[in-house]
């Protein structure tokens, strides 16, 4: 059971940290300085939720692997996080539609996994649902005052939104091994999370006036490992310096 | 100096109380780290100094930690450990009364108490902390720490930055 209880930890750490590290490559690159700074702190948040779920990991798998030994010594086919995540930035309305989808779903999760019954889950899921809630607030807000702008930022956010449509039953995905897990109340399950997901999508699309989701042939498993190929350049640049200097300490 | 077997469980506590009322949040030094509510207690058993963070990412919560162990290292408290705990989660309502005033006195609005599961949106009046006026408005939802917004005041003209709601 251990190891799907690490495999599991491994997901919610790997979304965290793989989105982190895209959100922080718009450092310096924003439309403009707030917006530079509320998606770097965007990329904070979730690098602090990786380093606790990625190190609750390293403890339960029991072989001294540590948060940044997981996060910068795996190559991409270890990697858990779903396809979503990995996704180029784009442009900036493609980049708050993954914000808006990831953040939507995470809030569900996080409001879940905070009565898990494994304390170390409920009290990080406790933790970082407060700071969540706010990416789910800034991202819908883009989302709308961009949905319902000008002419080119509607048709920016529109096909922002079309290259996501195909990677959300992946971020939902649930395997038979942690179905024990979900029964024990460890896990949410995250199948059942989807309605409301669902609908929330739908209320910020209409308020952006935006075309509904439609329904497109799904992709992928990211939770088993199989990525696109972007995941292997992320990594590369995430992951260059510690591998090159392994032993360096900073 | 072996400080935990020296002094009573009180005395001990005390003594470390009044060394952390001394050490200065890194990113917001006009507060103390006991007034924004990041040193939770004192274990007397180890003894250890408990100690949370305010949000999961914040870079400062090493130098916190840093400067804790200086400060306890200097009045000779090498002995009394540190150790982080994360439940129940840091909320603002942690700050002290002391602790909102010397953010106003700073130029920073303090958080509204209470307001830690109210709407985001912040439908309270926040007042500009340089010249008291309620007409205040957002720029930035985040601003130059996690823990801050950005805003402006519409009468004196002047940023400010408003501790967030959390």
């Amino acid at each position: 059971m251990s190891d799907i209880l690490f495999r599991s930890l491994l997901e919610l750490g790997d979304d965290s940290l793989i989105l982190a590290q895209r959100l922080c490559e718009w450092c310096g690159q924003a439309p403009s300085v707030e917006v530079d700074l509320s998606l770097s702190n965007l990329g904070l948040d979730l690098m602090g939720q990786a380093t606790l779920f990625l190190g609750y990991a390293g403890e339960v798998e029991g072989k001294g692997r540590d948060a940044d030994r997981l996060a910068f010594h795996r190559d991409a086919e270890q990697f858990r996080n779903c396809l979503l995540v990995e996704q180029p930035n784009g442009d900036f309305g493609q980049t708050m539609a993954r914000q808006f989808l990831f953040s939507t779903y995470q809030l569900a999760l996080f409001e879940g996994l905070v009565g898990s019954t494994d304390p170390r889950i409920a009290e990080i899921a406790a933790k970082a649902v407060k700071e969540v809630r706010y990416h789910a607030d800034i991202s819908a807000d883009w989302v709308i005052r961009l949905g319902d702008g000008t002419e080119e930022s509607h048709q920016r956010m529109v096909d922002g939104f079309d290259w996501f449509w195909r990677f959300i039953d992946d971020m939902f995905a649930v395997d038979a091994d942690q179905r024990a897990l979900i029964d024990q109340g460890v896990l949410v399950d995250r199948a059942a999370l989807r309605p409301a997901f669902d609908a929330r999508v739908a209320e910020v699309l209409a308020e952006a006036t935006l075309p509904a989701a439609e329904p497109v042939w799904q992709v992928g498993a990211g939770r088993e490992g199989r990525h696109t190929e972007h995941l292997s350049h992320l990594l590369g640049v995430m992951q260059q310096l510690p591998r090159a200097h392994p032993e360096a300490a900073w | 100096m072996a400080a935990g077997a020296a002094l009573s469980e009180q005395a001990l506590r005390d003594r470390i109380e009044t060394v952390l009322a001394e050490v200065p949040d890194p990113e917001i030094p006009a507060v103390s780290v006991v007034e924004l509510g990041i040193v939770r207690g004192v274990d007397p058993e180890g003894p250890s100094v408990i100690i949370t963070p305010t949000y999961t990412g914040c870079p400062a919560t090493i130098a916190i930690e840093m400067a804790i162990r200086v400060a306890l290292d200097e009045a000779g408290m090498a002995d009394v450990a540190i150790r982080t705990v994360l439940s129940p989660p840091w909320s603002t309502d942690m700050i002290s009364d002391a602790g909102r005033e010397k953010l106003r006195a700073y130029g920073i609005a303090p958080p509204p108490k209470g307001a830690e599961a109210r709407s985001l949106r912040g439908a309270d009046i926040v007042e500009c902390p340089r010249c008291g006026s309620p007409h205040t408005q957002e720029v930035s939802r985040f601003g130059s720490t996690p823990c801050k917004a950005l805003w402006k005041c519409a009468d004196c003209h002047e940023p400010f930055d408003r501790f967030k709601c959390h």
